[in-house]
């Protein structure tokens, strides 16, 4: 390879997209180093604490897409304190500043500030797609500076933030010229949506294949949206809970016709049964359906529709739908790859028949060849079931399983589930991701480390014995990037006892254990090349700090550390302490 | 701060809910649901137990570990204070974490968003808890006279029954009438039919009967039936509960 010019060498690199394989490009020799780094034009940075805006740009000077990863995973579920971190300003100021073509940023669980977006769309002539996902502290003044100033913009796809809607006219500030929108969402936004815009804007967006609206638009304008953008491949719709009435149910109906394209469904937060029915033309053509936000949806009708979704390969549903639904979905969608169940009654106040259970895992399991990625809630489950699952699906590459119930044993047998998930790690030889639940001993941690040996991320929660737990998972997992524990009874010496592991690690996350503030110093002692964060988000916080303050014998709430090449961050607020 | 097991082993409940006050199940239904272990037949559980506990923790106090968007955590008066609720992103401050409740904080672990899209079905505007804006729900629009209305149904449970029923408040006009559609839905089953106690019903509202109904708000809270108007309870009623009346204490004003 030496022997060919840079830019043949180059040209070959650039069939490399994988970020994993790019990396190890680098690793060669220098001079692969220095011409994957210049030529690097996407860059994925899993934790925006690891390093600092200025030495990514120093190595990719060519940098035109940027994923950054803010708060850990458990932010999703308020363990994290909002003022935690993860802040993308200093990234935009500092991008801007060097003059990098930036074209692409996506960034997941990061506060976002309508100033960031402001700068953001002034500062890159060719911006074309922002993405953001469980992002805050934006509102739509800041998506109006990107609908006007980002000329190129293609796509704008906000996921689940939470953006405070001024009800402003964000959507009006697309200029006339802008035709080239391929994707937006917007269904995260509370606010009512100027419609009249909305419809100007898809009217003149002839690219667009991915649209998701919010609560706001009401049925009618969804028809005459879905009537100017016949080509739409993925719809997200509002909230439609009155049924509609003939005439309106025939024009939405017609209109759905016409979307041969259609492929992927969501929104359907409140629908009306007739409203689902609407989409029935399409059915079949239909690759992914995401009905989980549909509460009211009774199982019977949710099992109709789904009937006819032969081609489906990805499936958000809820609970309600019921083993019996499960049971459909397993003998109709032969296409299946990954099935999400959410619960939909939280307060357990339906009868436990509507619910899933053990058996409706069983039958996935057995009728969907090609299931690779899983995420179950349900109250109950067996050993003897996962050990069935197991036989069926060797090819799961994500396995999750929450039981609403802590510590809740196999219902047959009052036995720990650890059989039930060794079957799953031992038969499941590609398995990447694992959550656990139910109650669990040291042993199902002793199956993980010994069989799971391509895991990278692990979620535990309310398991285990002693510290052995968490070692057998520490030495055994050589893969392991993310470990996040809460409420397990791990402590000093599980954390402490290969600290060079961390190196391999991207976190490690652990609440309510039983680690101790004299285990977390001496490990931030060791190992100066991580970051050791004390979470002590409690109105006894002040209280703590004057009564034991070098009470090392104090168990640590929450525990967050994570390797980083620029040292301790500048900006963690007062309840966070860095060791 | 507790991790989940402590909670588990000095609370001494019958059943300890996870991501749920047991505010919201007063009967024993929930209880056969979720003790599995539990062999007894639901009638058994009905019993009582579950209402002592749910009663004595609950019935008027904060609750609720999820807020819509625009509500804020009023502080909580309850007597148990087993772990930390836990509140939207927008008050996971000192708030939840002081704040009583029968939750472990992030359980079940589901996203703010989608625990919010389960609880908030409200049909009102989805930001605000204007009463004014929305003292209808679902179909009945103040200027619009013409606008169909649509079933607004909610779930009705009562104490020692098994199987919750829902009702249309939107096909009533007044407290009268609902009481009445409640006497016949749950007091003229077959087997009290012949006990030809056809006075009990009206008697829900009146206070002399054994039983009360009470409703589950908006905001989360417990109160008794009958003391707003018909529409303004219209705007805010989640759910209703049919209580015996022994077992009424603290129910919201």
């Amino acid at each position: 390879m030496n022997y060919f010019p840079d830019e043949v060498i180059e040209h070959i690199f650039d069939f490399i997209a994988s970020h994993k394989d790019r990396n190890s490009i680098s690793l060669v020799s220098k001079s692969w180093h220095k011409i994957e780094r210049c030529s690097r034009k996407r860059v994925f940075i899993g934790n925006c604490y690891a390093i600092n805006p200025e030495r990514l740009i120093e190595r990719f000077p060519s940098l035109r897409s940027l994923t950054l990863k803010g708060k850990p995973h458990f932010a999703d579920f308020n363990l994290v304190p909002h003022e935690w971190g993860g802040f993308v300003h200093p990234w935009i100021v500092a991008l801007a500043k060097a003059r990098v073509g930036l074209e692409e940023l996506r960034l997941k669980r990061m506060v976002v500030s309508d100033e960031s977006l402001e700068l953001l769309s002034r500062s890159f002539a060719s911006f074309k797609s922002l993405v953001l996902v469980s992002c805050e502290g934006f509102t739509t003044d800041g998506l109006a500076s990107v609908a006007a100033n980002c000329r190129h913009l293609c796509e704008l796809d906000l996921q689940e933030n939470e953006i405070e809607d001024h009800r402003g006219q964000w959507l009006n500030c697309f200029p006339e010229s802008s035709t080239a929108l391929t994707s937006l969402n917007f269904s995260c936004l509370k606010g009512e949506t100027n419609l009249a815009a909305l419809e100007r804007l898809v009217a003149r967006s002839p690219n667009l294949e991915s649209l998701k609206v919010n609560r706001a638009v009401p049925l009618d304008a969804l028809t005459r949206l879905l009537s100017c953008a016949p080509q739409l491949v993925d719809l997200g719709v509002g909230s439609y809970e009155n049924e509609p009435d003939q005439e309106s149910f025939v024009k939405l109906m017609d209109a759905i016709k016409k979307c041969t394209s259609l492929r992927s469904l969501s929104g359907f937060s409140e629908v009306a049964p007739l409203c689902l029915t609407a989409f029935y033309p399409i059915c079949q053509n239909l690759t992914s359906l995401n009905l989980s936000y549909a509460a009211e949806i009774q199982g019977n009708h949710l099992i109709r529709f789904i009937q006819f979704c032969k081609r489906l390969q990805r499936l958000w549903i809820l609970d309600s739908i019921g083993d019996k639904g499960l049971e459909v979905v397993a003998s109709t969608c032969k296409e299946l790859q990954e099935l999400r169940v959410f619960p939909s009654d939280l307060h357990d106040e339906e009868d436990n028949d509507t619910a899933v259970t053990e058996i409706g895992l069983v039958a996935i399991s057995a009728g969907c060849p090609k299931l690779h990625s899983i995420l179950y809630f349900c109250k109950q489950m067996t050993n003897a079931a996962l050990i069935t699952v197991a036989k069926n699906c060797p090819n799961f590459i994500r396995f999750r399983l929450c039981i609403l119930e802590p510590n809740k044993p196999d219902h047959t047998t009052s036995q720990s589930l650890d059989e039930g998930f060794g079957a799953i790690v031992q038969a499941c030889k590609g398995l990447r991701r694992l959550s656990v639940s139910g109650l669990l001993t040291d042993k199902v941690f002793l199956y993980i480390g010994m069989y799971a040996e391509q895991l990278e991320m692990l979620s535990i929660a309310f398991a285990g014995d002693t510290d052995k737990g968490m070692l057998y998972v520490l030495n055994g997992c050589k893969k392991m990037r993310k470990l996040e524990i809460r409420d397990s009874p791990f402590g000093n010496a599980a954390l402490l006892a290969d600290v060079d592991k961390y190196r391999t690690m991207r976190s490690l996350w652990m609440s309510s254990c039983e680690v101790t503030l004299g285990g977390c110093k001496r490990l931030a002692r060791n190992a100066p090349w991580l970051n050791v964060e004390i979470i002590n988000e409690n109105e006894n916080n002040d209280l703590m700090m004057e009564r034991n303050e070098e009470d090392e014998r104090e168990k640590v709430d929450r525990l967050y550390l994570y390797r980083t090449v620029v040292g301790a961050r500048k900006d963690a607020p007062p309840c966070v302490t860095i060791l | 701060m507790s991790g989940f097991r402590d909670v588990c082993s000095s609370s001494g409940s019958v059943n300890v809910m996870i991501g749920v006050s047991p505010a919201e199940e007063g009967d024993g239904n929930a209880a056969a649901a979720i003790s599995s272990e539990d062999s007894s037949s639901p009638d058994e559980t009905v019993a009582g137990t579950e209402l002592d506990l749910a009663l004595g923790l609950s019935v008027g106090r904060n609750h609720s570990k999820v807020r819509s968007f625009s509500s804020s955590l009023a502080s909580s008066s309850s007597s148990s204070s087993l772990t930390r609720e836990s509140g939207t992103k927008r008050s996971a401050d000192s708030s939840a974490a002081a704040s009583k409740g029968n939750v472990a904080v992030g359980w079940p672990p589901l996203r703010t968003y989608r625990i919010n899209s389960l609880v908030n079905q409200s049909k009102s505007s989805p930001a605000e808890d204007d009463i004014q804006k929305d003292t209808t729900k679902n179909g009945v629009k103040n200027n619009d006279a013409s606008f169909v209305k649509s079933p607004m149904l909610v779930k009705v449970t009562m104490d020692g029954v098994i199987i919750g029923r829902k009702i249309d408040l939107n096909a009533l006009d007044s407290y009268e009438a609902l009481a009445k559609t409640l006497e016949q839905m749950f007091f003229h089953t077959p087997v009290t039919a012949r006990c030809k106690e056809t006075r009990r019903g009206s008697e829900l509202l009146d206070g002399s009967s054994e039983y009360i109904i009470t409703y589950q708000d908006k905001d989360g809270d417990w109160m008794l039936v009958g003391d707003v108007p018909w529409l303004m309870f219209l705007g805010s009623v989640k759910r209703l509960r049919i209580m015996r009346r022994s077992g009424e204490t603290g129910v919201g004003k």
